[in-house]
């Protein structure tokens, strides 16, 4: 495990708490137009009375305060991270080398389309090949993150039932959804309409049957769904939404598990969002940048975010010769969701992955994290860990699978945030806990394909050997972590007595 | 397998066989057959390391980018120096490659600099809270009208033509779903035409939107705008510059409600238009409403001090429908760069930086106005940025002169045209740090013989340049 032990017995300082008045790593260039009196240039009564109280440190004390703080993360270089839902695959550093060559990362985003025909060339490239995963024809890459994918889709659903006059007013969401899943409707100006599970971890289609009316403005899915489980009546699924009108969102939070596989336009689904920094692997940065491209059927294509990217045969209208060009001219369109074209930066990265891999490696890809997923809830039945931690369905799962803890709680009096905080001390970072909602004390566990056989092997006894402890003695498990810079945290006193900057 | 994987022929059957199946195709089952692919995807196939890297410069080579013009543009993005300690810090896996920090205990740093930056965001702009960063300055200007409807649901929102034209239609889009309709009050000699403002807005007005600087560039005093709009008790969001608060009175000391922003100048890569951040502080009373990550000061069980992401009920993950907004991952990354780059500026350097950039840029404009036909837009000061009129009959004129600049490896500015279509032939022209004397007297150079061209082409095609 990378984190460090605390950093010596001394009190965690913030970079506001250390340095002295006068010190400094930044030398202003010299002047070398007129010194003016800044009055003159902007009077004084809009200027800043007093200078932001910004640190004032050295260099060499700016560089060590944030290496140690670093020092206080988990990271996935360091160790295995099967963070369900969010896909926690190796990123590849030939990503961050083309990402940072100066043709990327110095070009303007206010450049001249013709200037930057590189650019809007792999920006088209990447189009292709999601519209190609997704068997939808057109995408727009411009959403920052899977979430704002599911603003767009439904904004883009509101357009679409407005220009047909036929205004709705709710949006179906299965009750295992991601929370983004219900709070982009609200956004949306819809009202949310649960669906229920049945028994074999689907919609359960008599409820669906029962509230899929005409004021049903879409239906958002994920799938596999978010228990891991791929839903065997999909085609039924769109069937009865298209049969009201409505549209069929597919959240692709989970698309790891298809890739080349089963595509969710051959589904018929209208409208797919792919998370770039889980699928093609951005790097999450500890919560950002994602990237949230989306991909949609030809009947929603007219509305969606401008500039649209376009390849022109020949000269443009414009007086550009240019072959690609961002077209701004686009009556139908919602309008822009951001700045610029979207986080190009991470469009490198994916696209770099995308060649990497090709066609033959996407679908390996996806064989893979299915493979190894049901490997590893192998392993674990070997072991006996599912006699406490029994999977929510028995079945076959895709590239994740969601765990119970009741029975550790109810047999050993140890829950799954135990469990989860043991595992820091075995250096693993733990899967998602406590969703889905719908299942008691849940752990969602997904290993991704980059992990070696050897690496589950090792955590299937990790989680094993905490089990076992917990027979002995449930306060270990209850009193953990014990390796980790800090320990269990006072989150509700944080809540209840907010401090959420330095006092200075 | 490929050079991500590592599962060899032999690690597979054995993995089949624990899992108690045949052939992988059996692990894909529930998957019905008719939705089951069996034609490979029209991709093309891998290629080598080498070979992707070897493309991905072929096009990279074909962008002009800041390393091979002297560039001028700017309009919410801006080519400042970015210091080697960001790449050094941003490259460490630690920082580089976790998810957003559920498990506290192991997120410590990510935590600690999430706080650190809020903090920083808080000085900067004069408001009581501030989250961990949101997309970027134009969704997190949108961000702010969906925390204006949750706050009093009023119908409308009124926005300044002074915010970034980007910034507008962002809220315009997001407002198609807030059900709330928009307002927007135009400028007069660069400044938001009060008068009109002061009508503008009503006892229906949710929200009201301003800038500083403007888009345009000038800086306006904001108290008038304010002191209208809360009369009518709507809330005042600021979009704000965080470069030119270095010299500028900042948002809070005029008491608006939100101050959102770009953060792009504060340590990040242009990278044609993302990923960047954008920040969102507030008073105190909207805390929660705000969206997005929030980190906390807190204490562990041997009385440690450490941080944890919190009030996390306003949150999509708990509160679900009721959520203050439906963001998830945000721009972490690009905040910690931010936060490193004004530690590193500092308390004395930001405000160096600041009037150095203020002096460049008035500079720039008087040498730019002294060539014939072109005067500047709007009279006001400015701190980093400026527009001028170029003097020419339409923008396909103006786009002729900014490309016979490109030739001479100097990129002008902007074009106004298609996003202030009442400047058809206005220009918008940013200094950074970067830009030299020299490197101003070459653009007024370079630029007054664009034009002298433009015009003699444009008379010999019997065009009408005025």
């Amino acid at each position: 495990m990378s984190v460090a032990p605390p950093v010596g017995a001394e009190e965690v300082r913030t970079i506001f708490e250390r340095g002295a008045p006068g010190r400094r790593a930044f030398v202003a260039p010299a002047l070398d137009v007129p010194e003016r009196p800044l009055d003159e240039l902007i009077p004084a009564r809009l200027r800043r009375r007093e200078p932001a109280r910004l640190p004032e440190v050295s260099e060499p004390e700016l560089v060590r305060h944030y290496v140690r703080l670093s020092r206080r993360n988990f990271d996935l270089d360091s160790g295995f991270y099967p963070l369900g839902s969010c896909t926690m695959k190796h990123n590849p550093r030939l990503h961050e080398r083309v990402a940072a060559l100066p043709g990327h990362a110095r070009l303007h985003p206010l450049t001249d389309p013709a200037r930057a025909q590189g650019a809007l060339e792999l920006m088209w490239r990447l189009e292709r090949a999601l519209a190609e995963i997704a068997g939808l024809p057109a995408v727009s890459l411009q959403p920052s993150a899977g979430s704002h994918g599911e603003l767009a889709g439904i904004l883009l659903t509101r357009a679409y039932h407005a220009a047909r006059g036929e205004p709705r007013r709710t949006v179906l969401t299965p009750d295992t959804a991601h929370g983004t899943n219900p709070a982009t409707v609200s956004m949306g100006g819809y009202q949310v309409v649960h669906l229920g599970t049945d028994a074999r971890g689907g919609v359960d289609l008599d409820d669906l049957r029962a509230k899929a009316d005409r004021d049903v403005a879409c239906l958002m899915l994920t799938n596999p769904n978010t228990l891991g489980l791929f839903d065997r009546n999909i085609a039924e699924i769109v069937r009865i939404v298209h049969d009201v009108g409505a549209t069929a969102y597919y959240d692709g939070a989970n698309l790891n598990a298809t890739l080349g596989i089963s595509r969710p336009g051959d589904a018929g689904f209208d409208i797919v969002h792919f998370n770039l920094h889980k699928t093609f692997t951005q790097p999450h940065g500890g919560g950002g940048p994602g990237s949230g491209p989306i991909a949609v059927s030809a009947a929603l294509e007219p509305y969606l975010p401008h500039p649209v990217l376009v390849r022109r045969g020949g000269a443009a209208g414009n007086g550009s010769s240019a072959e690609f060009d961002l077209d701004y001219d686009r009556p139908l369109s919602i309008g822009r969701l951001r700045g610029f074209q979207g986080n190009y930066g991470c469009f490198v990265r994916a696209y770099a992955y995308l060649c990497s891999l090709g066609a033959a490696g996407l679908r390996d890809a996806s064989e893979t994290a299915v493979l190894n997923a049901n490997y590893l809830l192998a392993r674990l039945r070997e072991l006996g860990v599912t006699e406490l931690l029994p999977p929510a369905y028995e079945r076959l799962c895709m590239h994740e699978f969601v765990l119970s803890g009741a029975p550790a709680k109810r047999e050993l009096g140890v829950r799954t945030l135990d469990i989860a905080k043991r595992l820091l001390d075995h250096g693993y970072h733990p899967p998602t806990v406590y969703f889905p909602l719908l299942v008691e004390e849940a752990l969602l566990v997904e290993p991704t394909e980059t992990e070696t056989r050897e690496t589950l092997d090792e955590f299937a006894q990790a989680l094993a050997e905490i089990l076992r402890e917990a027979r002995e003695d449930p306060e270990i498990a209850r009193g953990a972590p014990y390796t980790t810079p800090v320990r269990r945290l006072d989150e509700a006193g944080a809540a209840r007595r907010p401090v959420l900057r330095q006092g200075l | 397998m490929s050079r991500y994987t590592a599962v060899t022929e032999s690690d597979r059957s054995a993995m089949l066989e624990a899992i108690g199946v045949g052939s992988l195709d059996e692990l894909f089952a529930e998957i019905p057959v008719e939705l089951r692919r069996e034609r490979p995807l029209e991709l093309p196939d891998g290629l080598g390391e080498a070979e992707v890297f070897a493309h991905l410069r072929e096009l990279a080579a074909r962008n002009r980018s800041a390393d091979d013009e002297i560039s001028f543009l700017g309009g919410g993005f801006y080519d400042h120096y970015v210091p080697a300690v960001i790449d050094m810090l941003l490259e460490r896996s630690e920082f580089l490659t976790p998810y957003t920090p559920y498990q506290p205990e192991v997120s410590q740093g990510g935590l600690q600099a999430m706080f650190e930056f809020q903090t920083a965001i808080c000085e900067l702009t004069g408001m009581d809270v501030s989250n961990a960063s949101v997309y970027d300055g134009p969704s997190a200007l949108a961000a702010a009208g969906y925390l204006a409807k949750l706050t009093n649901g009023r119908p409308r929102f009124v926005i300044s033509r002074a915010v970034a034209p980007q910034a507008r239609e962002t809220l315009r889009t997001l407002s198609a779903g807030f059900g709330t309709t928009v307002t927007e009050v135009g400028l007069r000699d660069g400044a938001t035409d009060l008068a009109a403002w002061t009508e503008a807005i009503d006892d229906e007005v949710g929200a009201a939107f301003v800038a500083l600087p403007g888009y345009l560039g000038t800086v306006e005093d904001l108290q008038p705008l304010v002191d209208a709009a809360r009369a009518h008790g709507a809330l005042v969001v600021c979009s704000a510059d965080p470069i030119a608060l270095g010299i500028l009175e900042p948002p809070g000391s005029y008491g608006v409600d939100v101050c959102v922003g770009e953060g792009q100048a504060l340590g990040n890569r242009l990278d044609f238009g993302g990923p960047s951040f954008g920040f969102f502080a507030a008073r105190a009373e909207h805390l929660r409403r705000m969206p997005g990550r929030i980190a906390g000061e807190t204490r562990d069980l041997d009385g440690r001090r450490g941080f944890v992401l919190t009030l996390q009920t306003r949150e999509q993950h708990i509160r679900r429908e009721k959520a203050t907004s439906n963001i998830c991952t945000a721009q972490a990354l690009n905040a910690l760069a931010g936060v490193v780059y004004l530690s590193w500026l500092g308390r004395a350097g930001l405000c160096e930086l600041a009037e150095l950039i203020a002096r460049r840029t008035a500079y720039a404009r008087e040498r730019l106005c002294e060539i014939e036909g072109v005067h500047a837009i709007g009279g006001g000061p400015v701190v980093r940025e400026f527009a001028v009129s170029l003097g020419l009959p339409d923008r396909d004129s103006v786009r002729r002169v900014v490309l016979r600049c490109a030739g001479e490896r100097v990129c002008p500015g902007h074009p106004l045209g298609r996003d202030v279509p009442e400047h058809p032939d206005g220009l918008l022209v940013a200094i950074t740090e970067r830009r030299s004397r020299e490197e101003i007297d070459l653009l007024a150079d370079v630029l007054g013989r664009a034009l002298l061209a433009e015009r003699a082409s444009s008379a010999a095609a019997g065009g009408g340049g005025s």
